[in-house]
């Protein structure tokens, strides 16, 4: 775990890094929306949608786990060694600190948001 | 060699100097006529912005006649018709021609300012983009006093708009005249991001930007994302209403549903890409007046970032009665909902910096914080319609009305209100007056609440929206009479603001920063157009209050760029993370061609919109000629030497190429828009294959093709003309220019017989676009094709010219750089559409 750690520190920061959480929450989203309504399209009004649950379960993992990964990069990196909040000066430690703590909020909201994307695929169960 | 040594800025002789010269390199353009060719944002800001709120108080005017027709039952103050084309354009006006125009006015007035910036890196494209709005709105506005504007309701809903004889010329105007205005946000958006990304002072890196920079940097890139949609779905519908072809027309294949999708996922996002920018001027505001910084900088960070994403996955919300199976509606009520809490983040931001500090109750603040109490009633009622079984009950009545009612103005237009009065003494000197500001803040805020929250309850009671009068006697007309009252101490409130304006010249001159704020921008000084007078070194986000001697030195051009000796305008170009200075970056000054541009390519779009083929045709040449003649005379201008002193020891280059460069970055963004408006057609051809059991449709004549050869053919020529534009940049890189102009001449010739041969497949195959959907969307994807690879074929060959001319060379490569990526993305689009319309047929069979 500790290695993991460092070497996440260790990452370099960039402005992508910092889209990549709610691009992930898109993608999901994307994914489940279009997979239910290609489902629902050619299966008919009343087909089942185990497949279509099946199919939203896997991916919520897949999301959830691509965005707990970018969490814990960016939790390591807002720890680097340096001064607490509000990372407000010019340095290269605060730039890097504060990317990463937005990063890891972005991961919170996306990790939040995904989970809320998924809970439709709970409650329905045909495509009405 | 003066730039050599550093300048003595002790010696006020020299200071006076530096100051003459910076003087005259940004002097305005005097004269009646020439005043016009000012392309510097402090001018071109100004106009944008009055021209914005000029659309303002017109679109306002045209509500007022609408309360005043539904005050009473039964009135007959205007016809149907006429009530039809109000709330059209009251709509479309608001929506297009105010909300989006003021962001892009007021960020090209202030973002250089808050950035240290003399000016944005593209100063002409900003003078463009304000000609285009100004020829759309004249245009789209102006035609409601000939009887011809659009009538089918701001969002343009086929069939009926779709449908020459029920709808008149109104719907072309709307579709034409606004596509225009789209290109001009796009124009807007590109120029915003690079200003963000490219354009900042030494040592503000990325954590120390003004937050208002962060939110136009997260709103520019949502429009890249949400107009190209939009614009492809105007392109569709032009070509139903020009030529006929069947795109939302469900008797031939086609599906209105597509435009609802096209429209709103261009429209939801607008939602908060109008929002945004407006929460931006808050939190500017709010630090200057609670006397410290503001809490939670990345928190700020979280809620922009996050709510430009999930606004995305907002836009069938809007499409909750259409139909959709209930796990749709799901998905996007689930979003709908998510989007709560960034929004709700930076409320709670704004209110916990405001308890933390010492408030000090301006009339700016008041405006702010009467603008949050609205919007969060607007919020509210939109947490409501988010819950799609709620939104079948309120649907097309007045609570939806109301809530929309309730978040634009209270995101929107009160915190305009606030930055109007909080950023007046920047842009004229002078304050506006306090006891008028909150006498119209009152009028405004009991004005806005009588007139709209009665429109809740005549929604919850059935009042449908759109209905040009109702029935006395069901209970709707006290509270129509009530929205009437309210509209009209709105509207007096606002003349109030007007009265306000006016007597601006009148009074005495302010100090300077008169609320004694803490960000970059009050340095600016009315009298002088040169932005700033030294680009600073910035240590921290408020450096006006962190920084000692800050404003001092600022002022005796102890930082960079104090001077400009070569008699150019210049601006610092730095580093995206961390705002390294990379390059001193010379920018164009006073010119026609903007103006010219936006004129002759507004001429193609209001000449089509009736008919006139030849002369859109020949406007659309001199457009061309205009905009090659500017690039030609106007960019990647070889310098007159390789570096130059900054000043503090930093010598820098006077020009770039790639990905360094702004101009590089510029076309990775245009065609970033221009990948989103191609993946909508794309997204439109694989919609019809979900609504059809059979698509493509079964074989007959007119429905097949366009067979597999022609396709590959025309791919094979794309992936050439690309490799050879590739191979001819690093020829060009590696000084072997003759082979750099061979290749680039092939490349010119395979791009062009690529296009060609992409039109060959439908052409040979007989596919006839007037008869179903199938043929008519495989069209429209050879088309966009085609076009491009005419625009390419012009770039090639413009890069060749440039070449011969001796303004091409291996060192300075600017233009085949940015071809090439232009090239890039042409490539990966023939790849998709050719694949595409090639094997999806036989896949699908």
């Amino acid at each position: 775990m500790s290695a993991l750690y460092e070497r996440a520190q260790r990452m370099r920061s960039t402005l992508w890094a910092l889209i990549l959480p709610p691009t992930i929450w898109a993608a999901h989203f994307l994914f489940c929306y279009v997979f239910a309504a290609l489902y629902c399209a050619k299966a008919g009004t009343f087909a089942p949608l185990g497949v279509v649950r099946a199919a939203i379960a896997l991916a919520t993992a897949a999301a959830l786990g691509v965005v707990l990964a970018a969490g814990f990069v960016a939790w390591a990196k807002s720890r680097i060694p340096g001064d607490p909040p509000p990372h407000d000066e010019s340095t290269d430690e605060d730039r890097v600190r504060f990317l990463a703590t937005a990063t890891l909020l972005l991961a919170a909201l996306s990790f939040v948001a995904i989970v809320f994307t998924a809970i439709p695929a709970l409650m329905f169960e045909d495509c009405r | 060699m003066r730039a050599e040594r550093s300048p003595d800025q002790d010696d006020p002789h020299v200071r006076a100097a530096q100051e003459a010269r910076l003087r005259e390199v940004w002097a305005p353009p005097r004269g009646f006529f020439l005043r016009w060719t000012d392309v510097n944002n402090t001018a071109v800001g100004v106009w944008y912005t009055l021209t914005a709120i000029a659309m303002l108080l017109f679109a306002g005017c045209l509500a007022l006649v609408i309360r005043a027709q539904l005050a009473f039952p039964g009135s007959e103050l205007v016809s149907a018709s006429t009530f039809n084309q109000l709330f059209t354009l009251h709509g479309s006006v608001m929506m297009f021609l105010f909300a989006v125009p003021i962001f892009e006015a007021v960020s090209i007035l202030l973002l250089p300012q808050l950035l240290g910036a003399r000016d944005l890196p593209f100063p002409r494209l900003s003078a463009f983009g304000y000609w285009s709005f100004v020829v759309g709105s004249v245009f789209v506005a102006g035609s409601i006093f000939f009887d011809a504007a659009p009538d089918g309701g701001w969002f343009m809903y086929p069939p009926l708009t779709t449908e020459p004889t029920r709808t008149g010329i109104g719907a072309d105007i709307w579709m034409l005249g606004l596509s225009f205005i789209e290109v001009a946000a796009i124009a807007a958006a590109i120029e915003l991001i690079v200003g963000v990304l490219k354009c900042r002072p030494p040592g503000m890196r990325l954590n120390l930007m003004p937050l208002y920079a962060w939110y136009v940097l997260v709103v520019a890139v949502m429009i890249l994302f949400a107009f190209p949609p939009l614009i492809a779905g105007d392109v569709l519908f032009e070509l139903e209403r020009l030529l006929d072809w069947p795109f939302f027309d469900a008797s031939r294949g086609g599906d209105p549903l597509l435009w609802q999708h096209l429209f709103w996922i261009f429209g939801h996002p607008e939602v908060y890409i109008i929002f945004l920018p407006s929460v931006a001027l808050f939190a500017m505001i709010v630090p200057t007046f609670a006397r410290r910084h503001l809490l939670g900088y990345p928190w700020i960070v979280l809620a922009a970032v996050g709510t430009g994403f999930l606004s995305f996955g907002l836009w069938v919300h809007h499409m909750f009665t259409t139909g959709l199976p209930s796990i749709s509606l799901a998905f996007f009520s689930a979003a709908s909902e998510a989007v709560v809490i960034p929004t709700g983040v930076q409320i709670f931001v704004f209110i916990a910096t405001l308890w933390a500090g010492r408030v000090i109750w301006s009339t700016p603040l008041l405006f702010g914080a009467g603008a949050l109490a609205i919007f969060v009633v607007g919020g509210l009622t939109g947490v409501m319609v988010a819950i799609a079984p709620f939104d079948w009950q309120a649907h097309d009545t007045y609570f939806i009305v109301a809530h929309l009612h309730y978040v634009l103005i209270g995101g929107a237009v009160l915190p305009l209100f606030a930055g109007l009065y909080y950023y007046w003494p920047m842009v004229t000197g002078k304050k506006l007056s306090d006891r008028l500001g909150r006498l119209a803040f009152w009028m405004i805020f009991v004005g806005f609440n009588v007139a709209f929250f009665p429109m809740h309850i005549a929604g919850l009671a059935g009042m449908p929206r759109r209905v040009f009068t109702y029935p006395e006697g069901i209970g709707l007309d006290l509270l129509n009479l009530l929205s009437s009252v309210g509209a009209f101490v709105l509207a007096a409130g606002i003349a109030v603001v007007l009265v306000d304006l006016m007597l601006s010249p009148r009074r005495a001159r302010c100090a300077r920063n008169p609320w004694n704020a803490g960000t970059l921008e009050w340095l600016a000084r009315p009298e002088e157009s040169w932005g700033v007078r030294s680009v600073p070194l910035v240590e921290s986000r408020y450096p006006l209050w962190d920084q000692p001697g800050f404003v001092a030195r600022h002022d005796e051009g102890r930082f960079f760029l104090p001077d400009a000796e070569e008699g150019k305008r210049e601006l610092m170009i730095s580093s995206v993370l961390d705002a390294k200075p990379l390059q001193v970056g010379r920018i164009g000054g006073p010119t026609a061609t903007p103006l010219l541009a936006a004129l002759t390519l507004g001429g193609v779009f209001i000449l089509t919109t009736f008919h006139l083929w030849l002369a859109a045709a020949v406007s659309g040449v001199l457009a061309l000629g205009v905009i090659l003649w500017w690039l030609w005379t106007g960019t990647s201008i070889v310098p007159e030497k390789e570096t130059k002193h900054a000043g503090h020891g930093v010598v820098l280059p006077l020009y770039s190429s790639g990905p360094v460069s702004p101009g590089w970055w510029a076309m990775f963004i245009t065609m970033t828009a221009d990948a989103t408006a191609f993946a909508s057609l794309v997204f439109g051809y694989f919609f019809y294959f979900t609504v059809h059991a059979e698509f493509p449709p079964a074989a007959a004549p007119g429905l097949t093709g366009p067979g597999v050869f022609w396709p590959m053919a025309a791919l094979g020529l794309f992936v050439l003309g690309w490799a050879a534009t590739v191979g001819a940049r690093e020829a060009n890189a590696r000084a072997r220019v003759g082979a750099a102009r061979a290749l680039l001449t092939l490349a010119a010739a395979a791009t062009f017989a690529g296009g060609l041969a992409g039109l060959a497949g439908p052409w040979s195959s007989g596919l006839a676009p007037t008869a179903h959907v199938y043929p008519a969307i495989v069209w429209v994807l050879a088309i966009w094709m085609a076009a491009h690879a005419a625009i390419g074929v012009i770039m090639q060959l413009y890069v060749l010219a440039r070449s011969a001319a001796g303004r091409l060379t291996p060192v300075y490569d600017g233009d085949a750089r940015n071809v090439a990526l232009y090239m890039h993305f042409v490539a990966i689009s023939a790849a998709v559409t050719f694949a595409v319309i090639a094997f999806f047929p036989e896949l699908a069979a």
